[in-house]
């Protein structure tokens, strides 16, 4: 493909979202996190700083945990993408959605969906045993309520269980 | 934001063969993206360089390392010959940003990050980097974290990555292409001090492209640390920091490299301070007298004369580590 026939006001992009193909003409300047809340009603995860900086819009892409406020969604072609509706339903929650909630794992919840995607993420990380480990793996998740000891408990418990 | 029109290159020659002059390369996004959205770049194209063959490290034949500029720093971070041959690199890449900016950072968009300077992440502010002329509103102004070393009467903004410091004490080399061809630059000479151009930060020329970064094969016997002091334990930015790769000998250091961060306007490495450590003990006096040395120059601003102590006691402390057998 020449790099001149995607020139243009609106770019073609696919992806998958939660399992789902989707096919958008996209503004170039739509970040995926608000086209995944206002173009694909998406609205689980979560705007809060817009520059990276609190984790609140924190998806997986091809598996791993980005910020999607600092990605343009023209960027994903091709890519797979999960948020917090493809993790669980609230029949069959992920154990880590469990968890949060055997552990109180939040306050306000605002944070909560980016946090949930940073932890599942974390499970597949090298990340060391200690909850001094877990704090700095999920310190790119601000949590202005303070949850954070309930929400490296939530995370330990899941990991503890799975040995 | 303002518009722009995007396309996606399928190869570096046609990368380079669209640009002009205010086209930006599109990496990792997490600097750029962040600045478009400040206003403070104003891309009409960009091109988005995620697709090229540039994402692989390598041994290189000598033995060391190639580390392709669309490596993202997780990668980087976690490869086994990095942990293994440079845990330096390793060290710095982990303590800086958060776990989802190193999946999204690529090591040639952290070769170019941005400051972090409040006045030019402002466009409402004087900033001679972003606009040239305008003045520098850091100079009397907010500059508790910027730069006491290499600066000027026109910019004292701080080179913010932890990356760029280890790869200076690790001698790394640029590889850059362009329309004039590749050529390859120590990374000594790669970054600029502001002088009376702040706005120039590197010697990449328009339309450059960073490929790769090689690492000459690790010193043998080497030990090394990256030691980062922060107003936080996690995700911050330095207010100093020291990367110290050493050889020891019955005593006595061998070979000294040492590059500072978050204390100058680019990654800092002072030859004499490594001349005065080789040859020498490895005591407290000597590692004393070598930060004296390289804050010797420290030009402190209004709020930020705390650094000169810091930064002497952060490098007296790196090397302590660093030369101390376990």
């Amino acid at each position: 493909m020449s790099i001149l026939e995607l020139r243009g006001s609106a770019v073609k992009v696919a992806f998958t979202v939660n399992g789902r193909p989707v096919e958008l003409e996209v503004d170039p300047r739509a970040t995926l996190l608000d086209t995944l809340r206002d173009t694909l009603g998406l609205t689980g995860t979560k705007k809060g700083c817009d520059h990276g900086q609190c984790g609140a819009c924190t998806v997986h892409v091809d598996g791993r945990r980005v910020n999607s406020c600092l990605s343009f969604a023209a960027m994903h072609e091709g890519s797979t993408i999960d948020t917090i509706e493809g993790l669980g339903t609230p029949e069959n929650l992920h154990p880590i959605q469990a968890a949060f909630l055997e552990r109180d794992g939040f306050q306000c919840g605002y944070c909560t969906p980016g946090q949930i995607m940073s932890a599942v993420a974390l499970l597949t990380e090298p990340c060391g045993q200690t909850d001094a480990d877990v704090a700095e793996c999920m310190s790119g998740n601000i949590c202005r309520c303070g949850a954070y000891q309930n929400i490296v408990a939530a995370i330990q418990s899941v990991r503890k269980a799975r040995g | 934001m303002n518009a722009f029109t995007f396309s996606r290159a399928r190869s570096v020659a046609d990368a380079l063969g669209h640009w002009h002059d205010n086209v930006r390369f599109l990496a990792g996004g997490t600097t750029l993206i962040d600045l478009m959205k400040l206003n403070v770049e104003r891309p009409a194209e960009i091109i988005d360089i995620n697709a090229l063959p540039l994402a692989e490290v390598t041994r290189t034949p000598d033995g060391g390392l190639s580390i392709g500029a669309l490596a993202r720093n997780s990668d980087v971070a976690h490869h086994p010959d990095v942990v293994h041959d440079y845990p330096l690199l390793s060290q710095a890449l982990r303590s800086g940003a958060s776990v989802q900016l190193r999946n999204m950072a690529s090591t040639g968009g952290n070769l170019l990050q941005r400051t972090r300077c409040v006045y030019f992440r402002d466009p409402a502010m004087a900033c001679n980097k972003r606009s040239p002329g305008s003045g520098c509103a850091a100079i009397g102004g907010f500059n508790r974290n910027l730069a006491i070393l290499g600066t000027s009467a026109h910019c004292i903004a701080t080179n913010p990555s932890d990356q760029n410091v280890a790869l200076t004490a690790l001698e790394a080399t640029i590889h850059l292409t362009g329309s004039n061809g590749e050529r390859s630059v120590p990374i000594g000479d790669f970054y600029l001090v502001p002088g009376e151009t702040p706005e120039r930060e590197t010697v990449l020329g328009p339309g450059e492209l960073v490929t790769s970064v090689t690492l000459p094969p690790p010193a043998a016997g080497a030990r090394s640390i990256y030691l980062k002091l922060r107003d936080r334990a996690s995700y911050e930015f330095a207010l100093a920091s020291a990367a110290v790769v050493a050889t020891v000998r019955d005593g006595t250091m061998q070979r000294v490299r040492i590059a500072m961060g978050g204390i100058a306007t680019k990654p800092w490495r002072n030859l004499d301070v490594e001349m005065a450590l080789q040859g020498q003990p490895a005591t407290r006096e000597r590692f004393t007298e070598a930060a004296r040395i390289l804050l010797s120059d420290a030009k402190p601003q209004s709020e930020n004369g705390f650094k000169v102590e810091l930064a002497k006691r952060c490098l007296v402390h790196a090397l302590s580590l660093a030369t101390t057998a376990v």
